[in-house]
Formats: structure tokens, C-alpha cells, sequence
């Protein structure tokens, strides 16, 4: 650490409620600047809230904010940015109609005469930037049609378009590849070298240390300490965050595998521009085993996915569940052949956000005796069962059965979505991404789910961006690549490095 | 047989200029994510406006940007109302379109004698090249400046940006309510220049009947060009040629039942919809009040 008292920013006494909610009691944050600070806490702990009045999305209830020693009043996005911060936020915030160049000049748009846009100028400067940050990114994309992992990306360049000397990164790793993240730590590196101030936001313990000099971690609205990255092991962070002591890695019994349940067959889908994504895929899960599929993203996962479930069609190959095909028909069919789906954006595909929890938790049952009759819904039923599972998935608040599910926390949302499909008990649960920008004490609770359901003979397939979920909760490992499963290995005999390999290309013609 | 056919296209070009100038008004401002439905009253009361001033003035010019002022006056209700006490947008506008009409009738009764309509004004909007109403070219004036303005310039992709995803927008720096404003305003100067359309142009003066549904059927035209400037012109000239349709095979003598002939618009939305595709290309955020703060 650096012994000077420059700080880059200073939030002092920092109070905010939500009605009667205090999302952040009084918290303190001192970011020296050319440092990258670490801000460590749960979902729905604040620091998604604190940040966000960083950058006057919100305006704080009490306290006071300085930049560079000098006090701001900041009541807009607009004087943040002018005061040189710059935030790339957990939930995109892309505008999905639009090109990445559209996205990324918004607000600070490159114009010649009477305000026209100068796309080849912009085209330049996304392709400088893009080169320097390697972030290969294609200017009249749209948003629309590329992965959650470039959208990432399209944000994080947004933010570099603008100059930001202070950026702010919300759980900026979260569906990145491990050889991507270490890049983005390189970048992060770099940027801190050239004068810059970074505040990261993420649960990942291990990109704190990898990362960051200091960390603050704050719980429940509260300030709880900040400390020296350096002074302080996983584990402590992690107690620190959570109030109690936590486990990091999953416990797991020996697989009890039985006979073959779901299998895919040259399967070939196309995307959403119609080029093949899927390109003669073959697959097959036993009961009794979480199959992973680790892969970079854009390599097929989505289309996989949602052939699957029946989101998109197939061009040909077979998807057989129980030995009856499945592909081709309606995700109707899919759910009545006992296929459940965690999806990966639970926004999107998995709540409906202003449906209150009860009504969530009914979503793919409501036809079902005892939830309806004659087309009416039976509420006492509904309201019963709905409080049974919030207690026992543990969904905080406890009480939250009337309240819309956008109010909830997205670890208390996927809680909701994992006890709908678990109790739905299908024989083939598919998870996708289920603990994207979750908090260690919820992906603790996800990945028991899933390997309870492993251990009830039910087959799970796990298909995550994070390798690290991909090993520590797989039996076997599914590596994706271009389409097509390059390997299947054993979950006791894969390394980081082997798969690495293979879901960049490694192993396409020549090991296998 | 010539004379026919320039005579049509005389008067679909005139029908159709009420609608481009209220239907480019209707894409501006859901394009920034604020249904206007109150524009059917703001064309009327920018009818009554445009009239009377007319009449007054004895200057078209005066009138016509009169019927402007008037229309964006009730367009600036609307905007209070539903940007910034994010009140339902639909409802405000049917309010609207009550308070319209009934402003524009009952200003009438004050100024001329108890009657619901006008005098004529003594002079209208000028015809040029053989025939052509200047509404009908100063509406494509505006059409063609708003379509440059959306995809050309910054104010444009801000615009669009604050109807699709206006938290995006917010955390970029742009002002939502401010870009919503202005475009309720200037909606509803298009509207009040539509509504002068038809009373300086069209016909010479107000009567409670004058504007009777075009504004709604500037608002299908919306919908059916597909929140475009282009596509809304385009539309719009479909619904002036059925009109004109309307008046050319209607009359004395014509073999067709009028009220037949007065449906032939509307059948001919519902056709062209089922006939082309009918993917719905709405503005993600249109008719979703912006309050900051909320996940």
C-alpha cells in the first residue's frame, strides 16, 4: 500500500432507505486513489445500493460523498460522469435494439455537423479500444444478438469510452471465462498503473486476492470493517461477509449412477441469425449424475438450452427423454416429460417480476388439481403451499409471499425458482448459470439443491460458465466447444488446465 | 380518365396531411416511451384554434401556428401528468381527448354566438404545384427532418434509447424526463398543426365533427409503420387514398352504399396487418412510467 492520504473517493455516514427498508445504515468508504478496492457483502447487503448513490442513480438519505477531496453533491449520472466515474452495472444496462456502437456513444456521442453521429469515427474508436483491451468486439453488432458474455464486454468498454478515472465494476466477472478474467484482472492492472482508481464488487473471494488491495465489507446495510487484501486469507473474508463461518467448497457423497434417462443425438440448432450454433451434438445423462457442461460462452450453450426446453427448434438430430423424442414441440411437452429448467437469465425466463412470490411459485403448476378447478385458482391452496416451500428453501423475507418478486434479492429470487422446478420433481433438472451473481452463502444453498437432487437418483445437467462450479459440483464434465462436445472427462481426473484447453479449441482435432 | 387520377392524388395528398403531421406526432412521443392517445383532442382543439384565429387574424400563417401552440399547450398536461406525477398514460389521454373536443366547443359558443362552428376563415393555406395542399408538404417536410433527427443525430439515438431501456439512458447521462417532455410537447404541436390541417386547408372552417377519428387513425398508422417516421407516412397515405376512395366513389349516383365505402379504411388496416407480418416492434418502455430507484 501506498502511504499517501489522496483518496480517490470519500462516502461518509451514508444512510438510505427504501420506505421502511434501511438498505445502508451510515457506511463509510475511503478508496485511496490508484488503488483497486474490493467491496465484499451478500445480496441485498448494500453494496449494489452504496455504489449506485456513488453514481447518483440514487440520492443517499444522510451523509456525504467526496471526490477527490472535493465535497459533490451527486444528484444525477451525469455529474458522476463528469466527475470522472464511471460504472459498469450487474444487470446490463444496453439499450437492445441498438449496435454496440449505438450503446457504447450514448450520452457522449461522437458528432460532426448539427449533431449527426460520426459512425466512422466511433467505429475507430471502438476498434482502438477493442485492440488495446483485447475485447474483440464487433461495432454494429446489436445487442440483441450477441451473448451475455460480449454484452459484458460492450459494458466494460462503455466505461473505458468514457475516460473514467474512477470506475466502478458490479460483479464485473460474473460470466466471464477464467482466462477471460484473468485478463480483465491484467487490464485492471494496467488501468491502475495509468493513474486509475477501481472499485470492484464482486463475491468471488479469490479474484479479491488476485486483484485487489483493499476491501470493505459491508453486511446487512452495515459497515463492517475494511481491511488490506494482503493481511487476510478466503476464508476470513468470507466469515466476515456472511457473519458466521462458512465452507467454501461443496461436500458431496459418491455418485450412485444408474441406467441412461436423456439423450441427445447429432443434434444441429441454429441461432437466433440463423447460422448453426449447434452443430451435431451428441449427449447422454445417467441417472444419479450432475453432467457439467463447461464451455466459454457463444460456443452453443444457449441453443442447446433452449432446444431442450423447446424454446427454439431443432434443425435435425434427436433429444430423447425416457425414450420419447422430445425435440420439436412445445415446452409444455418438455415440462410433462419430467425436464425442469433453472434458467439462465431469471429475470427473462425464470419470475415474472411483478407476479407476487405465490404466484412464481405456481407458474408451471397452476393447472394442476389442487392449485386450480374449473380454471379457477384455488388462492387458500396456493397461499399455503407457496409459504411451505419460502420456508423451507429458507426465502428471506419470510413473510414475502404477497410481495412482487422484483423486490427480492437475486439470490431470494433464484431461491424461488430452485424451489418452484425442485418441487416439480423432475427427473431431469437443467441448470444454467444458477449461481450467476449470487453470494457465497446462496451458491452454497444452489449447489446442495443440486446434488440433492443427484442424490435422490434424479439426473442434473449443469451448464455454467464458471469452471470452477463446473469442477467442484459435476460427476462428469461435458467440455463444449464451437458447437460440439469436444471431451467428456471424470470429474476426480480433470484439471483446470486440460479443460481450459479444450473450451478454447485445444482438443478438437488432436487429443480426441 | 388523367383528370381523375390527378384529382386523386390532389385529395389523398390533402387527407393524408392531417394524418402525417398527428401520426409523426404519435411516433416521436412513444418513441420516447409515453402513449399518447389524447392526440384525436389535441387535433381538435389545434382545428378550433386554427379557425378562429384564422377568422380574427385574417392571416392562415398566424392560425396555423397558433393551432401548434395550442396543441402542445394540452400535450404539456399530458406530459405533467404522466412524467412527472407518472400518472396512467391512458387514461390521461382519453381525459385529454375529452377536454379537447369539449375546450374546442365550447370556445366556439363564446366566440361565436352560441354556434359550434365557425365562420369560415377568409383566407386559407395556399395549394402549389397544380392542386397540392402545402400542408401536405410542409407534413412531409416534418416527417423526412424527424426521421434524419432520429437515426442521424445524437438527440435521436437519445431519443429511442429513453423509449427502450431508460435506465440505460439515466445512467449514461441523459435526462429521461426532459427528452419525454419535449417530445409530449412537440407531439402534441404536430397534433395541433394536424388539427389546422383540416380546418385551414381542408375545409375552411371548425365544426364538432371535423376531426372525428383521425387522430385515432393517426395513432393506427403509428402501429402499422411501425413506430417509424417512414412507415407512418407511408401508412398514412393509405388511410388519405381510402379516403380520397371514400369521397371519389361516393356522392350521388355511386352504386356502393356510403357506409360501406366509409369502412373501407379501416378494412384495409386489418387486411394489410394480417397481410404482412405483424411482429410487434413497440418501444420496450412505451407506456412505462420512469421513476429512478426502483430494480
Amino acid at each position: 500500500m501506498k502511504d499517501n492520504t489522496v483518496y480517490a473517493v470519500q462516502m461518509k455516514g451514508i444512510s438510505k432507505y427504501f420506505g421502511d427498508f434501511c438498505a445502508l445504515n451510515k457506511v463509510d468508504l475511503n478508496i485511496k486513489k490508484g488503488s483497486i478496492h474490493a467491496l465484499l457483502g451478500e445480496n441485498g447487503a448494500g453494496k449494489s445500493t452504496l455504489m449506485n448513490i456513488l453514481y447518483g442513480l440514487y440520492q443517499a438519505d444522510e451523509g456525504e460523498i467526496f471526490i477527490n477531496g472535493e465535497k459533490v453533491n451527486m444528484k444525477n449520472p451525469g455529474m458522476a460522469i463528469s466527475k470522472g466515474i464511471g460504472m459498469v452495472h450487474q444487470h446490463f444496462m444496453l439499450v437492445e435494439p441498438f449496435t454496440v456502437a449505438q450503446n457504447m456513444i450514448l450520452g457522449n456521442e461522437i458528432t460532426g455537423y448539427a449533431g449527426i453521429i460520426d459512425y466512422n469515427k466511433v467505429r475507430e474508436k471502438i476498434k482502438e479500444l477493442s485492440d488495446k483491451y483485447k475485447l474483440y468486439i464487433n461495432p454494429d453488432e446489436k445487442i440483441e444478438d450477441i451473448s451475455v458474455g460480449m454484452q459484458q464486454r460492450v459494458e466494460i468498454l462503455k466505461a473505458l469510452f468514457r475516460g473514467a478515472d474512477i470506475l466502478i465494476l458490479d460483479e464485473p466477472t460474473a460470466v466471464l471465462t477464467p482466462q477471460e478474467i484473468s485478463e480483465l484482472i491484467e487490464i485492471m492492472h494496467k488501468l491502475v498503473e495509468s493513474g486509475k482508481t477501481i472499485i470492484i464488487i464482486t463475491h468471488k473471494l479469490s479474484e479479491i486476492k488476485q486483484s485487489s488491495d483493499t476491501c470493505t465489507i459491508v453486511r446487512r446495510g452495515n459497515y463492517i470493517d475494511t481491511v488490506n487484501v494482503s493481511d487476510v486469507d478466503e476464508t476470513e473474508l468470507a466469515s466476515m461477509m456472511v457473519g458466521r463461518s462458512v465452507d467454501l467448497h461443496c461436500h458431496k457423497k459418491e455418485a450412485q449412477v444408474g441406467e441412461e434417462i436423456f439423450k441427445i443425438e447429432n443434434l444441429v440448432v441454429k441461432d437466433s441469425r440463423g447460422i448453426e450454433a449447434v452443430k451435431g451434438l451428441n449427449l447422454s445423462i445417467k441417472k444419479g449424475e450432475i453432467l457439467g457442461i463447461a464451455g466459454i460462452d457463444g460456443n452453443g450453450q444457449k441453443e442447446l438450452v433452449e432446444a431442450i426446453t423447446n424454446m427454439t427448434h431443432t434443425e435435425s438430430g434427436k433429444i430423447i427423454m425416457n425414450g420419447i423424442e422430445i425435440q420439436n414441440k412445445t415446452p409444455l411437452d418438455t415440462l410433462n416429460n419430467k425436464i425442469c429448467t433453472i434458467p439462465e437469465d431469471r429475470h427473462k425466463h425464470g419470475l415474472v417480476l411483478d407476479f407476487t412470490v405465490e404466484e412464481n411459485m405456481v407458474l408451471n403448476g397452476y393447472k394442476k388439481e389442487n392449485f386450480s378447478k374449473n380454471g379457477v385458482l384455488n388462492l387458500k391452496y396456493i397461499k399455503d403451499y407457496a409459504a411451505g416451500l419460502i420456508e423451507k428453501f429458507d426465502i428471506r423475507p419470510s413473510s414475502c409471499g404477497k410481495i412482487k418478486a422484483r423486490s427480492l434479492s437475486g439470490g431470494n429470487q433464484q431461491k424461488v425458482i430452485i424451489a418452484r422446478e425442485v418441487t416439480n420433481n423432475p427427473d431431469l433438472l437443467i441448470a444454467v448459470q444458477p449461481t450467476r451473481g449470487l453470494d457465497v452463502g446462496a451458491i452454497e444453498f444452489v449447489h446442495s439443491a443440486l446434488i440433492e437432487q443427484r442424490d435422490n437418483g434424479k439426473a442434473v445437467l449443469l451448464v455454467s460458465l464458471e469452471l470452477d462450479e463446473v469442477m467442484d459440483v459435476s460427476d462428469r464434465i461435458a467440455v463444449i466447444y464451437d458447437g460440439q462436445i469436444v471431451d467428456i472427462l471424470d470429474a476426480k481426473d480433470a484439471d483446470e488446465n486440460k479443460i481450459g484447453l479444450l473450451m478454447a479449441g485445444g482438443g478438437k482435432d488432436g487429443k480426441k | 380518365m388523367l383528370n381523375t387520377i390527378s384529382l386523386g392524388i390532389v385529395i389523398t395528398l390533402m387527407y393524408s396531411a392531417p394524418l402525417i403531421f398527428a401520426g409523426i406526432g404519435g411516433v416521436l412521443t412513444e418513441r420516447s416511451g409515453v402513449i399518447n392517445i389524447g392526440i384525436e383532442g389535441m387535433m381538435a382543439f389545434g382545428a378550433f384554434v386554427g379557425a378562429a384565429v384564422g377568422y380574427y387574424s385574417q392571416n392562415p400563417w398566424i392560425a396555423f401556428l397558433a393551432a401548434g401552440c395550442a396543441g402542445g399547450s394540452l400535450a404539456l398536461i399530458h406530459a405533467i401528468a404522466c412524467i412527472s406525477f407518472r400518472a396512467n398514460q391512458t387514461i390521461s389521454g382519453v381525459a385529454l381527448n375529452f377536454m379537447g373536443s369539449g375546450l374546442a366547443v365550447f370556445m366556439s359558443r363564446m366566440l361565436f354566438n352560441g354556434a359550434t362552428m365557425t365562420i369560415p376563415v377568409p383566407k386559407k393555406l395556399p395549394k402549389v404545384l397544380g392542386g397540392i395542399e402545402f400542408t401536405f408538404i410542409m407534413a412531409i417536410i416534418a416527417a423526412a427532418l424527424l426521421w434524419f433527427i432520429m437515426y442521424k443525430t445524437k438527440w435521436g439515438l437519445r431519443l429511442i434509447a429513453v423509449g427502450e431501456h431508460p435506465a440505460a439512458a439515466d445512467t449514461l447521462g441523459v435526462n429521461v424526463y426532459y427528452v419525454r417532455y419535449i417530445s409530449v410537447i412537440i407531439s402534441g404541436i404536430l397534433a395541433g398543426f394536424g388539427g389546422a390541417s383540416l380546418t385551414l386547408s381542408v375545409v375552411s372552417n371548425f365544426t364538432p365533427t371535423v376531426v372525428s377519428g383521425q387522430g385515432f387513425i393517426a395513432l393506427a398508422a403509428v402501429i402499422f409503420g411501425k413506430w417509424t417516421p417512414h412507415g407512418c407516412v407511408a401508412s398514412c397515405l393509405l388511410f388519405g387514398f381510402a379516403q380520397a376512395l371514400v369521397v371519389m366513389l361516393g356522392g350521388e349516383g355511386s352504386i356502393i352504399p356510403s357506409q360501406i365505402l366509409a369502412m373501407l379504411p379501416y378494412v384495409l388496416t386489418i387486411l394489410m396487418l394480417v397481410i404482412f407480418d405483424g411482429r410487434s416492434t413497440a418501444p420496450k418502455a412505451s407506456g412505462v412510467p420512469y421513476l429512478k430507484g426502483v430494480r
